[in-house]
């Protein structure tokens, strides 16, 4: 069996950070994700830090805004490659979903991500 | 309006440009000056992708934000300039006049750079030419984001 993909989050601040903590806290997993922030760094450093995550194995990038170094760094980074994908957005909730579903490919593990992520955007009435 | 904000920024198009600056200046369009970006359409619909439709991104190399840069200012948009380094808004403000204040938003580590800020990196030729564009007339600040206080360029160089 091939290795287990593996998630890099990429955020501003310390976003990255503290959602490995949470799904970590909420399932145990702890050797799924990377976080990698782009604090202090231009887009050169950035991508050094993502390399440096990925370490050339299959991954998928879970980014947080659908815009900004975060997301062009990641795209850069997965163009061209069909070992990397990239999802926009990021939330626990889709994180909770992927770390139980790291066997698919990176394209298709992306896209339910993405959908996982989404189902859990409600407005619950009060 | 005009361009309201010249800004210096190795990340060029991100968050502190259209979230932190643009949402408080309501900019109706971006210039992004930088010469390899401009010859690469791949690399253009990147930066789209974080900009919200309403606003217009315009794409151009020194030269020709050069040329367009009284057209941008008779624009009656507000808009923001934004080019990663500091010889593109050095030719911008030619002999003076043309660039009242130049924002120094983000120049991050390199080798041959030291920390003047937490997010401006200068090695001692860069800190010089900023220096010459102040001496032109030009008000020089590094400043993140609107509410953090602009801090004068004798203080980080």
């Amino acid at each position: 069996m091939s290795e287990p993909l593996r998630g890099v989050i990429v955020s501003h601040a310390a976003v990255a950070q503290a959602l490995l903590a949470a799904v970590a806290a909420i399932t145990g997993v702890n050797d799924a994700l990377v976080p990698v922030s782009n604090d202090g760094c231009d887009t050169g450093a950035l991508a050094d830090r993502l390399n440096q995550a990925i370490a050339g194995k299959p991954a998928v990038l879970f980014v947080d805004l659908p815009g900004g170094s975060c997301l062009t760094s990641s795209v850069r980074l997965a163009r061209g490659k069909t070992d990397v994908a990239v999802v926009t957005g990021v939330n626990l909730a889709m994180l909770l979903d992927f770390v139980f579903h790291r066997d698919l490919p990176p394209g298709d593990a992306a896209r339910r991500a993405a959908e996982a992520g989404s189902r859990a955007i409600r407005t619950p009435a009060a | 309006m005009s361009i309201a904000l010249f800004r210096i920024d190795d990340r060029l198009i991100h968050g502190q440009v259209v979230v932190g600056w643009g949402k408080p200046l309501n900019i109706g369009f971006i210039v992004l000056v930088d010469d390899a970006v401009r010859a690469n359409p791949w690399e253009q619909e990147l930066y789209r992708m974080g900009v919200p439709a309403e606003i217009d991104v315009v794409f151009a190399t020194t030269a020709e934000a050069d040329q367009q840069l009284s057209a941008w200012e008779r624009d009656p948009r507000v808009g923001i300039l934004v080019a990663g380094d500091i010889a593109a808004l050095a030719r911008l403000a030619g002999n003076g006049g043309r660039v009242e204040r130049v924002n120094v938003g983000g120049l991050h580590h390199r080798p041959g750079r030291t920390e003047r800020l937490r997010y401006v990196y200068l090695s001692d030729a860069e800190a010089a030419e900023l220096k010459a564009l102040a001496a032109r007339g030009v008000e020089v600040t590094a400043q993140d984001v609107p509410t953090a206080s602009p801090v004068p360029l004798e203080d980080f160089t």
